[in-house]
């Protein structure tokens, strides 16, 4: 077996009260894409944020351990509360992307011009002046994206990117997100309560419940034949489009 | 700009009537005459009957009224002096700028001592930095701040003589040196409400999703607390300040008596004693209008150094130049 | 109950609890525990430092201090406690109606709030007991008539979101009466916030009690009072440090017990 990019073992994650996050083990691989599915209380996000160490205030990992073998970078759920709401979005892509290089002023600025058109903003060069709250939705979480492919990451870690978007543009972001996790060969490890959306992106599915792993096998083994019952649960309550009244 | 300022004066004239309306009522807020209340119980009638004319207590009230809020808009007083004869406007202004001097160096010494404690418990949460420094709150709320004035005279001023006991001196370094003192006892007042409401705020921030992004995109530490969070906090802090500027003068007033100081709070005492209630309705409205004025103050830089506020401002010219030019595909 | 066993569990609000009841038992029991009467004079023995006949010394005019603190704790605590009656309910009140009624109410009781709000506590506080008359009713009048803003600001905040949670159109819709859910739903509810609020009063009221004594507003002598006591050591303070001193840290005791019982409530009630 390849040295996976990221290998969790064991995670446990508690807050002063309780285990939120008890034993929860997964890998992924270069350039593979896994997800996680579960409802809110899951702790999956819980656990897409230990990668980091990133975790809240007054929760803390109590056991296990994460191996992460290269750069990840994180795309959270609201990207208007992602972004300094006071900066303009390119002085904020700049400093990531100065602090990340060691770049001077203008070769940031250059850089972060590079990954607005990368992440396909429209007239990058207007936008950068903007503040975050001057964007459209998908915009926001686009330059989010930005600042977290400016580290030039070989993992992408992803909590709920699209579940605070309009529906029409969860779909583009969620092909730019294919679109380049292709072309810069990334792996991505996408949390989500959809499983829809975690079926159409990803190759290998983690369901967690209650702050376990229930279930874990490639998308089309667990979407078809599931084999825990919470799984079954989540399969039911996707909503599919209705059939036309004949 | 127009809008904000239209907004302002929608908030702020119902309050001035209320504060105007406030400091006439205050001689009548209990049944009595009020004339007796002032003069007392010794009174003889006659003195008592000469006061009602003067002060115009025949009349029926609304004309009171009126006659009150005309000489307010006129000559900026709300009566003449009992004492002294001369409308409240000399006498509270003339004390005026000491008063004020001592709030803003009060906020001086508030902000420097505040701001660092506040920064070190947030980012310390939870560890003993943060554990000590929140005793402060708890242990500062209780404190008389003519009590905590009494025991920084005892220390430096008695004990290490380095400044002066009270009054306003005349040599060098005055009129600054004589009210080190007593505006470092307000701040210390004033402090410790301030540290709780700051180190809520900025845990706050800290915990902001924008925090985790640059920190998951290794900015460094330093430049996260110092060039976003701080900013963020700046504003609410501002406002912070606003809410409790009322505070802040209300603690000076009661300073100026242990130290000696010359200003509107001991015009309020000595008021008091000599039953001059013009006067005492003069100080009451000149710390309200104040209040108000700083409230205002504090607001409109608020809405200069927001770059939200300037956006929505610049904004409007954008759009128009847009709306001219090409539609953009918004994703 | 659940309450108190959750409440057993936190350290604040049994340290706290403890604190003011030492507190408020050492005022109940003043005239047991005292060992002087508090206005007795003896002018041989004026400005002695603490020893074995009079343990915390003598005042100026031979007074027992101890014992005078004892009674003073008497007077400054029930003042207190009797003021914050009148605002918390006013306040409380106020505070439920504006924000579940919202409209012109809420906009009238938010312009007197503002309007209170603009005057410095101490200095309206001082005007209006110079109207009313000094002592124990003044304060009394004057807290009734501006303590109030603190628990209708925070309570009406609560109403509000519960307003704005759809909670009280839902009940609404279920048919009950507006007084129903007033007091039987929304003021539950907004309690627990409500008393946590209660506790900060409490200190403020009694700095103010204790400010207005200092000030010479507050009950007349020989009663004895923490305000008066230091205000009358205030003199001495240069020799006798401890008379000024000391009822200023019978003060801050009571503050942070209250402090405790404050914080210790919010932790056990979840409350923000």
């Amino acid at each position: 077996m390849t040295a996976g990019l990221l290998r969790i073992r064991d995670l446990t994650i508690a807050s002063r009260e309780r285990e939120l996050v008890h034993g929860v083990s997964l890998e992924v691989g270069r350039g593979e894409a896994v997800g996680i599915v579960g409802e809110s209380g899951s702790g999956k996000s819980l656990t897409l944020r230990s990668v980091l160490g990133l975790l809240p205030n007054g929760v803390r990992r109590t056991g296990g351990a994460v191996e992460l073998r290269g750069r990840a970078g994180l795309v959270l759920q609201d990207p208007l509360a992602a972004l300094d709401p006071l900066m303009s979005v390119g002085a904020q892509l700049e400093e990531v992307c100065a602090t990340a290089g060691g770049l001077g002023r203008a070769a940031a600025r250059a850089r972060a011009l590079e990954l607005l058109h990368l992440v396909r903003i429209p007239d990058p060069e207007a936008r950068r002046r903007d503040l975050p709250g001057q964007l459209s939705g998908g915009q926001r979480q686009r330059v989010v994206l930005a600042i977290a492919l400016a580290t030039d990451p070989e993992l992408l870690l992803c909590d709920e990117p699209t579940t605070a978007l309009d529906v029409t543009v969860q779909a583009q972001v969620l092909e730019l997100l294919a679109g380049l996790r292709a072309q810069l060969g990334l792996a991505m490890l996408f949390v989500s309560h959809d499983l829809a959306v975690v079926g159409r992106v990803c190759s290998r599915i983690v369901v967690m419940s209650q702050g376990a792993v229930v279930e874990t096998g490639p998308t089309e083994r667990v979407l078809t034949a599931p084999e825990h019952p919470y799984t079954q649960m989540l399969l039911d309550s996707v909503l599919t489009v209705p059939e036309a009244a004949s | 700009m127009l809008r904000w300022l239209g907004r302002t004066a929608l908030s702020v004239i119902p309050v001035a009537i209320g504060v105007v309306i406030a400091v006439f009522a205050l001689l009548r807020i209990v049944p009595g005459d009020p004339a007796r209340m002032i003069l007392g119980e010794q009174a003889t009638p006659e003195s008592v009957e000469a006061l009602r004319e003067q002060l115009g207590l025949n009349l029926p009230v609304w004309q009171q009224f009126v006659d009150f809020v005309v000489t307010l808009v006129t000559t900026g007083s709300t009566g003449d002096s009992l004492q002294y004869g001369v409308p409240t406007r000399e006498l509270v202004l003339d004390r005026a700028p000491i008063t004020l001097g001592l709030v803003g160096l009060a906020v001086l010494f508030s902000i420097l001592i505040a701001i660092p404690l506040a920064m070190i418990a947030a980012v310390q949460r939870d560890r003993l930095p943060d554990h000590v420094i929140r005793v402060i709150p708890m242990v500062g709320l209780g404190m008389p701040t003519f009590w905590i004035g009494l025991i920084l005279i005892l220390i430096f001023a008695v004990g290490l003589k380095w400044l002066p006991v009270g009054g306003i001196g005349t040599g060098p370094g005055e009129p600054l040196r004589s009210l080190l003192l007593p505006a470092l006892t307000v701040s210390l007042g004033f402090v410790p409400g301030l540290v709780r409401s700051l180190r809520a705020e900025l845990v706050d921030q800290l915990g902001a999703d924008y925090v985790t992004t640059l920190t998951a995109a290794r900015v460094p530490r330093h430049r996260v607390l110092g060039r976003h969070v701080l900013r963020n906090a700046a504003i609410p802090a501002l406002m912070l300040f606003s809410v409790n500027i009322a505070t802040l003068l209300g603690g000076t007033v009661v300073i100026e008596k242990v130290f000696a100081i010359n200003g509107v709070g001991s015009l309020l005492f000595s008021s008091i004693s000599n039953r001059d209630f013009p006067v005492v309705q003069g100080v009451a409205l000149f710390c309200a209008i104040a209040v108000v004025i700083v409230s205002v103050l504090i607001d409109g830089i608020v809405q200069l150094i927001d770059p939200r506020a300037r956006a929505q401002r610049g904004g409007a010219v954008r759009r128009r130049r847009e709306a001219s030019g090409t539609q953009e595909e918004r994703a | 109950m659940r309450f108190l066993r959750r409440a057993r569990r936190t350290p604040t609000l049994l340290v706290g609890v403890g604190m003011l009841t030492i507190v408020v038992l050492a005022a109940i029991l003043a005239p047991v525990l005292a060992t002087h009467d508090p206005a007795q004079q003896d002018l041989a023995a004026i400005l002695q430092p603490p020893g074995a006949e009079h343990w915390l010394g003598t005042d100026q005019l031979g007074r027992d201090v101890y014992s005078r603190m004892l009674f003073a704790a008497r007077v400054d605590l029930s003042i207190a406690g009797i003021a914050v009656i009148a605002p918390f309910v006013v306040g409380v009140t106020l505070g439920l109606i504006a924000g579940s009624v919202g409209g012109w109410i809420d906009w009238i009781v938010m312009r007197l709030t503002d309007t209170v709000v603009a005057f410095p506590f101490t200095v309206i506080a001082i005007s209006i007991a110079f109207a009313v008359g000094a002592g124990a009713t003044g304060i009394i009048v004057a807290v009734a008539y501006i303590g109030w803003v603190v628990f209708a600001r925070v309570v009406r905040g609560s109403a509000l979101r519960m307003r704005e949670s759809g909670w009280l159109a839902a009940a609404r819709g279920l048919g009950y009466s507006r007084a129903r859910i007033l007091f039987r739903h929304l003021l539950p509810n907004v309690m627990p916030q409500a008393i946590v609020v209660l506790m900060t009063e409490l200190v403020v009221i009694m700095v103010a009690v204790v400010t207005f004594g200092y000030l010479g507003l507050g009950v007349p002598p020989p009663t004895p009072d923490w305000g008066t006591m230091i205000a009358e050591g205030q003199s001495f303070a240069t020799t006798k440090w401890w008379i000024p001193v000391i009822p200023g840290l019978a003060v801050v005791s009571t503050g942070i017990s209250l402090s405790l019982i404050g914080d210790g409530l919010s932790d056990v009630w979840k409350v923000r």
